[in-house]
């Protein structure tokens, strides 16, 4: 239910034209709900322009995946390429938007996603240069972790991804725009109150006074 | 010159130690029976160049090498799909070298284009910056990587010429450009076509990259077994 509410609030931020690459999980749902008449490139770093949905089976073609190697289509007028290609796009700044997950996220548009010493050791795979290289980057995710705790901090505790580079933050409970000075909140999520985001957050939410009398919708 | 042998012949080239690159992305498009023989012949003490592990869950292509635990050194950019591989790597018996993506590949990249050094932004203000050396150029901080070449790459294409001239039937993923960092480059094959059959404009990698060519399965074979894979674990 939340995830599906993150999926279609992050759909809201395709634009026409948009080249758009999208992190594993619930940013790959959100392709999902592409508003009709709008139309969007989407990017896989393992090399592929404007794909399309999963192959029927028997029509697969066993080097035609996405990032996490599983089977994808491409569609009329798609593109497939190397990865050093692929990754000129995404460094180089040719990628409008990608959307991905985090582990956590700061007032300062820092963002942790790839480790916890003693604990998750995968590696930073592409998520560094997309961050670094996107023009917009939207954190989509869960409000607070399994314990509860706050997934917006005033400072990242985890190793970092990318500092200062998030532009938006899409959870279950709201939706924030990351400024140089700090967290604006812009929306809450339907049956959520300004008091409940308040108290889920740990960042400082500067413009949370004008939320004040906000009813719920 | 490009010379066709067989997987037995292909092998022997990789030696205990030897520095391998493997091509393709977490298990898509790899050359997989040129890992089979090299895991068949229990070449050990190796150091994996791939851009990631191999296929989700572990004990697939690349994870076969993990499991005959032939790997010593896995230099890469995530290693996440494999469970045995991080398991092996936190007991101190694989030893990892990380770079983000785009660095790992532009590293390859340098060591076949004859570059001293990739120069570049991605991972400044992360734990990254104590993977590479800090410079400034005009004005601006960036990490400096060094190249990385290896003593044998194993790549896959669809198609090859005598010549050593290979067509990509899909993504070539990380294939083009291991093809030019190796000392001796082996490329798995769908099909072997004559001479000019494929056209000058549907060569992916020059044959001049390419140094000995080894078949593989077809086309419809590998389509079959990555069908197989898929729809086991649940992505077909």
């Amino acid at each position: 239910m939340s995830r599906d509410y993150i999926a279609k609030r992050i759909a809201k931020e395709f634009k026409n034209g948009m080249y758009v690459n999208l992190g594993i999980g619930i940013p790959t749902e959100s392709a999902n709900y592409i508003p009709e008449g709008t139309q969007v490139f989407l990017q896989t770093e393992n090399g592929g322009l404007m794909f399309g949905p999963k192959p029927k089976r028997g029509e697969s073609n066993p080097d035609i995946a996405n990032a996490g190697a599983e089977p994808i289509t491409m569609l009329p007028g798609g593109a497939v390429f190397d990865v050093a290609t692929s990754f000129a796009m995404i460094r180089g700044g040719h990628i409008d938007m990608t959307v991905v997950g985090a582990l956590e996220v700061d007032e300062l548009g820092s963002i942790a996603s790839w480790k916890i010493p003693g604990k998750l050791l995968t590696g930073m795979g592409g998520a560094m240069d997309l961050l670094y290289g996107c023009k917009r980057v939207v954190v989509a995710m869960m409000h607070t972790d399994k314990h509860g705790n706050s997934k917006i901090r005033k400072k990242c505790t985890l190793p970092l991804t990318a500092a200062g580079v998030v532009d938006m933050i899409i959870t279950d409970k709201a939706v924030f725009r990351v400024a140089e000075e700090g967290l604006y909140l812009e929306e809450l999520a339907p049956g959520v109150t300004a008091s409940e985001v308040e108290q889920l957050t740990e960042a400082t939410i500067l413009n949370i006074m004008q939320w004040e009398h906000v009813l719920i919708t | 010159m490009a010379v066709q042998i067989t997987r037995e012949e292909a092998v022997k080239k990789i030696r205990n130690k030897s520095s391998v690159m493997i091509g393709g992305f977490l298990g898509a498009a790899v050359p997989l029976k040129m890992i089979d023989a090299i895991a068949t012949a229990r070449i050990k003490d190796l150091t994996v160049i791939s851009i990631g592990a191999g296929y989700r869950g572990g004990g697939v292509d690349i994870g076969k090498l993990v499991l005959n635990k032939q790997i010593i050194k896995y230099v890469t950019s995530h290693v996440g799909t494999d469970p045995n591989l991080i398991k092996q790597i936190v007991n101190e018996e694989v030893q990892l070298e990380l770079s983000p993506m785009g660095t790992f590949v532009e590293r390859i990249r340098a060591g076949g284009a004859g570059l001293g050094a990739v120069v570049t932004p991605v991972g400044m203000g992360t734990e990254v910056e104590d993977m590479a050396e800090k410079i400034i150029v005009d004005g601006k901080p960036y990490l400096l990587f060094k190249p990385i070449r290896a003593d044998v790459a194993v790549i896959k294409a669809h198609r090859c010429d005598p010549l050593g001239n290979l067509q990509y039937k899909g993504m070539s993923n990380t294939s083009p450009v291991m093809a030019t960092a190796a000392d001796i480059v082996i490329v798995e094959v769908d099909e072997m076509v004559d001479v000019g059959e494929i056209a000058c404009e549907n060569i992916g990698t020059p044959g001049i990259f390419v140094d000995y060519i080894v078949k593989g399965h077809s086309y419809e074979e590998r389509r079959t077994i990555y069908e197989e894979l898929w729809i086991a674990t649940n992505k077909l």
